[in-house]
């Protein structure tokens, strides 16, 4: 391929490949194609890796030349996730025909059972016809249920018994008696000549159809991933030498530069070289504002350019990309399992060989104690009870939920790293917030500005002065400033005086700006204003004075003001049973005045970060099951030993390796919602492991017959099939009820998911 | 005579399946099989084989679990002790890096359990 880097490997997938001969000569023709350096064939996995500038195709016609197949591997996640797909969809299809074929010929057979009632042997013909129907239901139990007998087998080679041991000596047996009555009918008794052939070919069909229905519903439960894969472009557009060419994004390596273009999303991580635009991040942050990028800016692959064309420099790549770890997050949280599953495991493990011993007890007293036709019954409960009693719903239960609550809460911007965390999420009752960041914006902002005269001219004036100092809050006035496109002024003679504040001249005027002392230590009289700058501070803001040539001319107050949401958030923390308790190192007077905005009832203030930790602890020792709300990095402590650690706003990689829960927007609504999609969540769960364990502990006695006594009927294998086949699709279609959850408060749009 | 004999063909099934999937699978144990580069555990037909694999304690290792299977059960291959889990591609190799860990035995197994295999750390 032209466009791709001489040293990087190709790799194809060999078709046809199956001797260390066939090796040789694919080595071997490959080693004549012009640019190909070295050339191996694995094997084991049936690959070829080309080292070497030779195009894709040359190799590949060389493969061909040699008499075997070769396809490029692309090895990105959606690509792989697509042949996946494409696995499924032939698996679905293969099952729906075995189905069909097995059904096709079960339903006539059973049709004529129980239009005729004549499934007996009871003379020479009746033994060639029921003789030529038993050769066709072999070739349907071969084609069409030929993987549960090798399965069974090599299962039972490993002393091991699954689902396929119930299926293979279910329908095994139910066709051996079958051919005994019609080699030998003259070895049984009159009433236990009947034939069991429809049963075997139907619960083969239904077994198959369950699983092919299962097959598909499973495909819904990963939309998630495939949502977050969506966000991936296919394609790349790189730089080489002076020349613009589009490549697949699997090709891209560190340290390319690629061109974006308005409209076309980021296709890997890495920082821009060259040009200005608007980039919306909204689907990995939530930020719902695009962000101005320019020269030194970092770009996240999956993120939108909105306007301008940008060149930037690949950094991180293929799986090293956020995106790609934020999608290997989820996947790792929906195979994990949750501590309630440990039932159903412990079931699961044991529960095959248990229903086979079951099984023959139950037809031993059928054949012992029961009444006429003892050999039919004793069979058709065998069959019946080996067949309904697979515990593949059992296994089902908690795995399928957690694939679809994990991949919801992805959706909505919530990252959960585990079962164990969403499980644990459920119980919590306490819930520490930190207050920077979290509560509030975590930036100083300029919240007031009074003065007698134009407050324009007074905001320029200090914003100039400011401009020279290094104090945090300096940046709050300097930004407001320029927020509203005010030209600073040169200013000489400036002096930051310690505790108390700034002094210079700003376009010939002696301009100062601090506290109460300041204009004391200066002879000022801040008269009517010092009124106005007490009421601030009792709103939790920094207050200041603000003088020129010697007269107070305004105050100003500067806050870390409350994230607009963050008191409906608290609301709807404490609808969902949470008590809020706030953590800051900030003075007590300024937690307290947010703590009082937000309703929240118990503040912890001055605190050192190693204190936090502390409360989450001595919270904990006092029975509560505390989650922690904070940034992610200086509240790891705290956030490790809270039962649930909720990374706020972070986003970053530290934070979701650590985090029990990210979340990707800076709003504890993300809180809440994960608080809700785990209850959501576990009450699923609940229902699956109900129905699932309701379904075995009624199905096997029904299929033992304790109804018989009331109804005189036995169960019928072949229901007992269907019933076996729908458990799984009914358990798999209940998991997929949770994609239709939605957090009670609209705030996808804000902590970074769908809109 | 029909009678006793079904009575104790139905003994003996329950006693060989007590034995078979109890009792010998416990002591069955002699036959593991140490990991390497080449070492591909094959998902096929409701088993892994090898079932039993060995692998050095205090190192990270990686397994190579090659899918046969198309069946759903197979999809997932889980370490709950070791909290490693992994998806498998149909008719590809999956390699499932394992953490360093203690010496010990670990069970793993598909999300319903029914493919079980031990890896033994030592």
């Amino acid at each position: 391929m032209s466009d791709k880097s001489p040293a990087s490997p190709q790799t194809f997938r060999l078709k046809g490949v199956s001797c260390a001969g066939c090796v040789k000569k694919i080595e071997s023709a490959l080693g004549d194609v012009p640019g190909v350096d070295d050339a191996r064939v694995n094997l084991g996995d049936k690959t070829l890796v080309v080292q070497g500038s030779a195009a894709a195709q040359d190799c590949i016609a060389a493969v061909e030349s040699a008499g075997y197949g070769a396809e490029e591997v692309r090895a990105s996640a959606r690509e792989l996730r697509e042949q996946q797909r494409e696995d499924e969809q032939n698996h679905y299809r293969q099952l729906l025909w075995r189905a069909g074929i097995a059904l096709g010929l079960g339903i006539p057979l059973m049709a004529w059972g129980l239009l005729t009632g004549e499934m007996g042997v009871h003379n020479t013909f009746q033994q060639m016809a029921w003789g030529s129907v038993g050769l066709l239901t072999l070739a349907v139990l071969i084609f069409c249920g030929g993987h549960f007998f090798t399965g069974a087998w090599r299962a039972f080679r490993h002393h091991s018994a699954t689902m396929d041991t119930l299926v293979a000596l279910g329908t095994g047996t139910a066709w051996l008696f079958s051919m005994l009555v019609v080699l030998v009918p003259q070895l049984l008794p009159e009433s236990a000549r009947h034939v069991y052939f429809e049963a075997s070919a139907m619960i083969i069909g239904l077994i198959n159809l369950g699983q092919a229905l299962e097959v598909r519903a499973r495909g819904r439960t990963s939309a998630a991933v495939e949502k977050l894969l969506q966000l991936q472009d296919a394609n790349a557009r790189v730089v080489r030498d002076g020349d613009e060419v589009d490549i697949p994004i699997e090709q891209v390596q560190v340290g390319d530069t690629l061109r974006v273009r308005p409209g076309e999303k980021i296709p890997v991580d890495g920082s821009v070289v060259e040009g200005e635009s608007l980039v919306d991040e909204s689907m990995l942050t939530g930020e719902p504002l695009p962000v101005k990028k320019a020269s030194g800016d970092a770009l996240t692959a999956g993120t939108l350019n909105k306007n301008g064309s940008l060149l930037f420099k690949a950094e991180k790549v293929g799986a090293d990309t956020r995106l790609s770890q934020i999608i290997q997050m989820v996947k790792n949280a929906q195979s994990s399992r949750v501590p309630i599953a440990r039932l159903a495991d412990t079931i699961s493990a044991i529960f095959v060989p248990s229903v086979m011993i079951i099984a023959v007890v139950a037809a031993l007293v059928w054949y012992n104690l029961g009444p006429d036709p003892k050999v039919a019954h004793m069979l058709v409960v065998l069959t019946s009870v080996l067949i309904i009693a697979c515990p593949c719903a059992l296994g089902l239960a908690t795995p399928m939920s957690v694939m679809v609550g994990v991949g919801k809460g992805a959706e909505n911007g919530v990252l959960v790293r585990n079962g164990k965390a969403l499980q644990q999420a459920t119980g919590l009752d306490t819930l520490v917030v930190d207050k920077t960041g979290t509560l509030t914006e975590g930036a100083p902002k300029l919240t007031d500005i009074e003065s007698d005269s134009d407050t324009d001219t007074l905001l320029q004036q200090l914003a100039s002065l400011e401009s020279r100092s290094e104090h945090p809050l300096a940046e709050a006035i300097v930004s407001a400033a320029k927020e509203k496109n005010l030209s600073l002024s040169e200013v000489t003679g400036f002096e930051a005086i310690t505790a108390h504040g700034v002094s210079g001249d700003v376009d010939g005027k002696k301009v100062l700006l601090g506290n109460r002392k300041l204009m004391q230590r200066e002879g000022i009289d801040s008269g009517r204003w010092h009124k106005q700058a007490e009421s601030l501070a009792e709103q939790g803001r920094t207050a200041m004075y603000a003088a020129v040539d010697g007269a107070v001319a305004g105050v100003i107050a500067v806050a870390d003001p409350i994230r607009k949401d963050a008191q409906a958030a608290v609301q709807r923390l404490k609808k969902l049973g949470l008590r809020i308790e706030m953590l800051t190192g900030d003075n007590k007077a300024t937690a307290e005045a947010v703590a009082r905005q937000l309703g929240i009832d118990h503040v912890h203030a001055d605190l050192l970060p190693e204190d936090k930790e502390k409360i989450v602890a001595d919270l904990q020792k006092g029975g509560a099951k505390v989650g922690m709300a904070g940034d992610g990095i200086n509240d790891a402590p705290a956030l490790a030993r809270a039962d649930v650690g909720f990374a706020i706003g972070a986003g970053t990689d530290v934070a979701i390796e650590s985090a029990d829960v990210t979340l990707m927007r800076s709003s504890l609504h993300g809180v809440a919602d994960a608080v809700e999609l785990s209850r959501a969540t576990l009450r699923n769960i609940k229902q699956n492991l109900f129905g699932a364990f309701i379904y075995n502990t009624l199905g096997i006695p029904i299929a033992a017959g304790v109804f018989y006594p009331i109804t005189g009927m036995l169960l019928s294998p072949v229901i007992a099939g269907a019933a076996m086949a729908f458990s799984s699709v009914t358990v798999v279609s209940n998991a997929n009820r949770l994609r239709f959850f939605n957090p009670s408060h609209n705030s996808s749009a804000d902590n970074g998911g769908k809109k | 005579m029909t009678s006793l004999l079904i009575n104790l063909s139905g003994l003996a099934a329950i006693a060989l399946t007590v034995w078979w999937f109890w009792l010998a699978a416990k002591g069955n144990k002699q036959q593991s099989v140490s990991v390497d580069e080449k070492l591909e555990i094959q998902v096929k037909d409701g088993v892994y084989e090898p079932d039993r694999i060995r692998v050095s304690a205090g190192e990270e290792t990686v397994l190579h679990f090659r899918r046969e299977d198309a069946s759903p059960c197979a999809e997932w291959v889980l370490f709950p002790d070791l909290e490693v889990s992994a998806q498998l591609g149909v008719d590809q190799i999956t390699e499932v890096t394992i953490p360093a860990a203690d010496a010990g035995e670990y069970p793993f197994h598909c999300q319903m359990q029914m493919y079980r295999g031990t890896l033994i750390v030592g």
